[in-house]
């Protein structure tokens, strides 16, 4: 017997005996001598075949040179060098070995962060002997696992897998140890409700990215730097069985765009927009800079020149826009639009906010696109529609909407369109509204419609003009919705500035619906801050939903709110953290943004609730943010949040979905 | 022969019975039983190099001010740890007073409970060694072709009697 000491010496592996679980080949790490020692005998005397390590990264480097040499990993949690935890992560990501955590702490939450993190079992220190006889059921119930997957996934791609592979897959199988297993069974059942489809070709069935799923995913494009993550490297590295190239490519893509989202969301809206609304740039920021308060106005007023609206909703959408041809697919684009919107009522009698803000408006409203009350999805639409879409009918639903969307990038001609459909819209405003434009929508409509009719929106056309030269959606229009799509100003962490006030003040100035607007902010509180995923929704929305998305989106209030949020997440450094707080922050009047922060918090709770609850939903976003960290912590909140989103809000699928969770479960 | 088996015996019980060492030592024991000669010994030897350490960096952050007792407690959790591997059952009950204590991050009583886990350590330790030494020279004795007190030397050398064979 080779005196192992705690330099790490590996046995060559020659598979398992047919003695299993005798010359089982376990790796034990632990930095303290003592108990490596006496794991070491135990060990033995069990008929393992033993190979200690001190330091994690020893084991690590010693797993990744002798792929497939072990079995299993026995480790402790402190260790100085490597949180146990992270290496924990590290081999479940790269080498799916099974891994059981050791400490003296059996402390409730340890022994959780072990199960969160994927070990398979969790060891109290003393350890005795008994304990380590079984710990070859981890190994066969992962195997067994693995086949199971392999089968289903219809490619045996460890067609050698040693021993036990065990093809009576039962998945409710033996134990739910192992959050591995749960993991997977869960991916199980996601499996049938998810809606990404992210395989391709092959007859491999929709992979459900879980969070531990995700997490090694994550793990591998960190290790690999995202700029040189392909999804080649990223498959080999995650090492998972049955996964696919192109599971990986479109997981990876959605990956991206999330980033790209928190990161630089205001660029891309910019980019956006200005692909949008090509001379829209201008009017988005200036709609960035509207408030919350502003979009609430104009959606108070109803009056939010669909111009206004198609701005900020080009703004809006400009992000999603881009996005919206990809993040839809990542988003669960029902879920954004399944919000109910009943703040949708931005049309109602909103005064006419600047439409100049309803690029930001329209983003907001696109960022919350479950805010929106399919009511004022629709007026939105029509709105938007009656503005932007030089023709399109003002009562068209969300479809046209959507469509109205698309034209937002031409600004002139819906300027045009506009200011005519501006003075009889507004109630057409909110119809078109519905689609994603919706923010915008919503903004037009506070402008346009702010009840007092004409007037208001007079002012908002006004506004809307200059901003909407994108925001012509009709979408706008929405503005019948509750202004919710005040809040989405105040996402707009650009511009919000100066031309938020402008609005303002026009909306106010208009029919007096200033007040209103308060109103309508307070409806589009209760939109929800689903928006909050909303940065993807909106891109959502985008894609022209049709009166349903819309809606979601109408529930502008909370689109605003959360875009706002979710804005000033992005704006100020794309930190999940932000984004978390963006909920909040959308009603606390994320920074001087949110004029309309006051009315948003109104509504406080409904919103707080929603944001809260599109967090949750939002953390796989955050994940990913957490990744681009690479802050444990961060993990493991996002594991918290998704535990309580578990519980708080049911089964979280595959929260790596950035946005677009939320909207499921945000009760409308 | 007979006196210091007995002797061992009733060393190894008083251990026992004033829980100095709980049932992990039995476990210990019973590891070197199969197969594993000095096992006992040499965990021991590990354990205590590292507890006396630990135990005598935790006694200076103590003293510094301010005291880190997040430093203490990983040093306290790391002493846990080891001295419930071994069965040093009082020392473990003592530093989990100690960590307790740590976590109202009170000085005072925490140097009180420091000196009571350093007494119990030592206590320990005292009796440990000499238990052990009596457990050598009794397998010594038992084993006349081994040299005496002989550990286990691999050396190779040539006027050793003792080669393995």
């Amino acid at each position: 017997m080779s005196t192992l000491t705690s330099s790490c010496s590996w046995k060559a592996g020659d598979g398992v005996s047919d003695q299993f679980p005798a010359g089982l080949r376990v790796l034990v790490v632990d930095d303290d001598p003592t108990c490596l020692r006496i794991l070491e005998k135990m060990l033995k005397t069990c008929q393992y075949q033993v190979t200690t390590c001190s330091r994690s990264d020893v084991a690590l480097s010693t797993l990744r040179d002798n792929k497939n040499g072990f079995d299993i990993v026995l480790s402790d949690v402190h260790m100085p060098d490597m949180d146990g935890f992270k290496l924990l992560e590290h081999i479940g990501l790269e080498m799916d070995l099974p891994v059981i955590m050791m400490s003296a702490d059996d402390g409730k939450q340890v022994v959780m962060k072990g199960v969160t993190h994927g070990a398979c079992d969790y060891l109290i220190k003393p350890i005795r002997i008994e304990a380590l006889k079984n710990i070859w059921q981890h190994v066969v119930r992962k195997r067994k696992n693995e086949w199971k997957e392999l089968e289903q996934c219809g490619s045996v791609e460890d067609g050698d897998r040693p021993q036990k592979h065990l093809e009576d897959v039962d998945y409710s199988s033996t134990a739910n140890e192992g959050s591995w297993k749960s993991g997977k069974r869960r991916k199980e059942e996601e499996d049938d409700a998810e809606e990404r489809d992210d395989s391709s070709t092959l007859k491999k069935p929709r992979v459900v990215w879980s969070v531990e799923l995700h997490q090694q995913f994550v793990s591998a494009v960190n290790q690999l730097g995202i700029d040189k993550a392909v999804p080649k490297k990223i498959l080999e590295l995650m090492n998972v069985p049955g996964l696919t190239r192109e599971n990986v490519a479109s997981h990876l893509q959605k990956y991206r765009l999330y980033l790209r989202r928190l990161s630089g969301v205001p660029q891309h809206q910019a980019g956006v927009n200005s692909s949008f609304i090509g001379t829209q740039d201008a009017g988005f920021g200036a709609i960035s800079s509207l408030n919350g308060y502003e979009i609430q106005a104009l959606a108070a007023t109803g009056q939010l020149a669909p111009q206004s609206l198609a701005t900020l909703q080009a703004a809006g959408l400009g992000r999603s826009a881009g996005k919206s041809g990809i993040s839809i697919p990542m988003l669960d684009q029902r879920n954004l639009f399944s919000f109910d919107n009943p703040k949708l009522r931005f049309g109602e009698g909103q005064s006419q906010q600047n439409l100049g803000t309803n690029s930001k408006q329209a983003n907001l409203l696109h960022g919350i696109p479950t805010t929106m009350e399919p009511k004022q999805l629709v007026n939105l639409q029509q709105s938007a529609q009656s503005f932007g879409s030089m023709s399109m009918p003002v009562h068209t639903h969300g479809a046209q909407s959507s469509s109205l969307l698309m034209p937002m990038g031409q600004p002139q001609a819906r300027r045009h369109v506009i200011s005519e459909s501006g003075s009889s819209r507004p109630p057409v405003l909110q119809a078109n509204m519905g689609q994603s434009i919706m923010s915008t929508g919503l903004v037009g409509q506070a402008l346009g419609r702010s009840g007092t009719a004409e007037n208001g929106r007079g002012l908002g056309h006004n506004a809307i003009l200059q901003t909407s030269s994108a925001m012509n959606f009709p979408m706008n229009q929405v503005s019948d919705a509750p202004v919710s799509s005040f809040p989405i100003q105040s996402t707009f962490p650009t511009s919000k500035g100066g031309y938020p006030e402008d609005v303002n003040s026009s909306i106010i100035k208009g029919p007096g619906g200033g007040m209103p607007s308060y109103d309508i902010l307070h409806d589009l509180q209760q939109i929800r801050s689903n928006d909050w995923e909303f940065q993807n929704v909106g891109v959502t929305f985008d894609t022209s939903q049709p009166g349903n998305s819309v809606q979601g989106n109408i529930d502008t209030s909370g689109l605003l709110l959360v875009h706002q949020g979710l804005s000033s997440g992005q704006s100020s450094n794309g930190h999940n953290r932000n984004i978390s707080a963006a909920g909040k922050s959308l009603l606390s009047a994320d920074g001087n943004r949110q004029v309309t922060t006051p009315n948003v918090g109104q509504p406080p709770t409904s919103l707080v609730d929603n944001p809260v609850q599109i967090k949750t939903e939002g953390f796989p976003d955050m994940s990913y943010q957490a990744v681009l960290y690479p802050e444990h912590y961060s993990q493991e909140d996002i594991m918290n949040a998704f535990l309580k989103q578990q519980q708080g809000i049911g089964p979280p699928d595959s929260e790596f979905e950035f946005d677009g969770f939320s909207v499921n479960n945000i009760p409308v | 022969m007979a006196d210091l088996h007995q002797q061992l015996t009733t060393m190894r019980q008083s251990l026992l019975d004033e829980e100095l060492l709980d049932e992990q030592f039995v476990q210990l024991e019973e590891l070197e039983a199969e197969g594993n000669p000095n096992f006992v010994v040499e965990v021991f030897s590990l354990y205590f190099r590292d507890s006396t350490k630990t135990l005598e960096s935790v006694g200076q952050m103590l003293e510094k001010t301010p005291v880190e007792f997040d430093k203490v407690d990983r040093a306290l959790h790391m002493l846990k740890g080891n001295s419930a591997s071994v069965g040093a059952y009082k020392v473990v009950t003592e530093v989990n007073r100690m960590r307790d204590l740590i976590e109202e991050k009170n000085p005072e009583s925490c140097n009180a409970t420091y000196e009571q886990l350093k007494k119990e350590h030592d206590v320990l330790k005292g009796k440990m060694e000499a238990y052990l030494q009596l457990l050598k020279e009794a397998e010594a004795a038992e084993k006349p072709s081994q040299g005496g007190g002989g550990g286990g030397d691999d050396d190779e050398d040539p006027m050793s009697s003792t080669e393995s064979s």
